[in-house]
């Protein structure tokens, strides 16, 4: 499969995860393993540009297909994507562990509605649960990367 | 978490998966957004030897008009279910309720076809194909057949699909411009109803389910029978959990979810009532 634009051959058992190829195959350790019930939404990746919870995917599922998680977002010289820097910007975290997934899940939310307020933020945000925050200032962050066009 | 080992096959149509089923026999299971199998097999509640993924069958997601009913394929995504203009319009209680299932994550992946062949009570999706009057397309070895969706559930995540059988399309009566209402009571947005009702006006054939009331999804023929004799909501809905052995759990008790079916069947029919 694709991920973030660079080809990953590996071979898998059938019962590998689609979340243990990004982290033990593939090496990209941004994308976390929260719950492993698909209730947290913390192993939240795009799969052709769809978010999809990687722990609840076997990697043969994805057997070619194209993959974004977080280490794909940034531009190659750094620059932040539109929603990371609005997580940056509005303190959109405080311990961080939800903030791969919270970030992936906004991404897929706003590509499919660019036109949201708050409560279709909120609603769209129902399958990643963050344990510090309140959601307030994730809120404010995706509604701000939503209105600068993300 | 990770599942029991098993052996991972690919099904290129229809008929390849059903003669995969055919070789394999009972130790297989069907894998489409795999949404409710994953899960269970992690937990180890699931332990099938051979997975059949169906996944691929591009030609079996689909929504077509086919006149006084639209043909939904068994594959189609509940986000794909959410947001077609065909079911907007034909029958807005199914695309409601297809928004409902899970969270945008499982919707991306989980199919319609899926979650009815895994005949959860707890699922809303069965609920709202049993009050819309559904017919289930069945593909066997010798063919395809049509069950109702009265007939498809019949035991606690068992339904009328032989281990050699594929559900391949689900066949839904349009609603034409009938009341409709889904209440769905749960404690977290993501949750599954702790007790659900679907609801569609006289005109779309006045049929009540309800969500976790009994081992399996299910009409509520008392409510049914006494809308359509003249009743009042408050009349009917009194005898929603009528005949019901509702579960028992950690959110709930049997009392209380039948406390909760007359409530929400109350709310539900006036809803039905009430032109949106």
């Amino acid at each position: 499969m694709m991920i973030n634009g660079s080809r990953q051959e590996h071979e898998v058992e059938p019962r590998q995860l689609l979340v243990q190829f990004i982290r033990e195959s593939a090496g990209l350790t941004g994308t976390n393993i929260g719950c492993d019930t698909s209730s947290c939404g913390a192993c939240t990746v795009l799969l052709e540009g769809e978010s999809v919870k990687s722990c609840t995917l076997l990697a043969a599922q994805a057997d070619g297909a194209s993959i974004t998680t977080i280490e794909g977002l940034a531009g190659a010289d750094g620059t932040l994507h539109p929603v990371q820097q609005a997580f940056h910007e509005n303190h959109g975290l405080q311990c961080g562990y939800c903030t791969p997934g919270m970030v992936m899940a906004a991404v897929s939310l706003i590509e499919e509605n660019p036109s949201l307020d708050e409560a279709a933020v909120r609603e769209g945000l129902e399958g990643n649960l963050c344990r510090c925050t309140g959601y307030h200032n994730i809120v404010k962050a995706v509604l701000a990367a939503a209105g600068a066009g993300a | 978490m990770i599942p029991a080992q098993f052996e991972y096959v690919r099904a290129a149509s229809a008929d390849e998966a059903v003669a995969l089923l055919g070789e394999h026999g009972d130790e297989a299971k069907l894998l489409a957004g795999g949404h409710s199998l994953l899960p269970l097999m992690k937990l180890r509640l699931a332990a099938p030897s051979v997975l059949i993924d169906v996944g691929r069958l591009r030609d079996l997601s689909y929504v077509s008009d086919g006149g006084d009913h639209v043909a939904i394929g068994a594959l189609t995504r509940h986000h794909d279910v959410q947001r077609s203009s065909l079911l907007q319009s034909s029958m807005p209680l199914l695309p409601y309720v297809a928004g409902l299932v899970g969270d945008p994550q499982v919707r991306h992946r989980g199919t319609i076809g899926g979650s009815l062949a895994h005949g959860d009570p707890a699922s809303d999706l069965p609920a709202a194909i049993l009050a819309l009057g559904g017919t289930l397309v069945i593909q066997g070895p010798g063919g395809a057949r049509e069950v109702a969706a009265t007939d498809f559930f019949r035991g606690f995540l068992e339904t009328a699909l032989g281990p050699d059988e594929l559900l391949t399309e689900i066949r839904v009566p349009k609603m034409g411009g009938a009341g409709w209402s889904y209440q769905k009571f749960n404690r977290r947005a993501q949750d599954w109803a702790i007790v659900g009702v679907a609801a569609v006006g006289a005109q779309a054939g006045g049929g009540v389910a309800l969500v976790n009331m009994a081992s399996v999804p299910v009409r509520a023929a008392s409510v049914e029978q006494a809308v359509a004799s003249g009743a009042s909501v408050q009349d009917a809905a009194a005898s929603a959990a009528e005949g019901l052995d509702p579960p028992g759990d950690l959110n709930a008790s049997p009392e209380f979810r039948r406390h909760l079916a007359t409530v929400l069947v109350r709310r539900a029919l006036e809803e039905v009532a009430s032109p949106r």
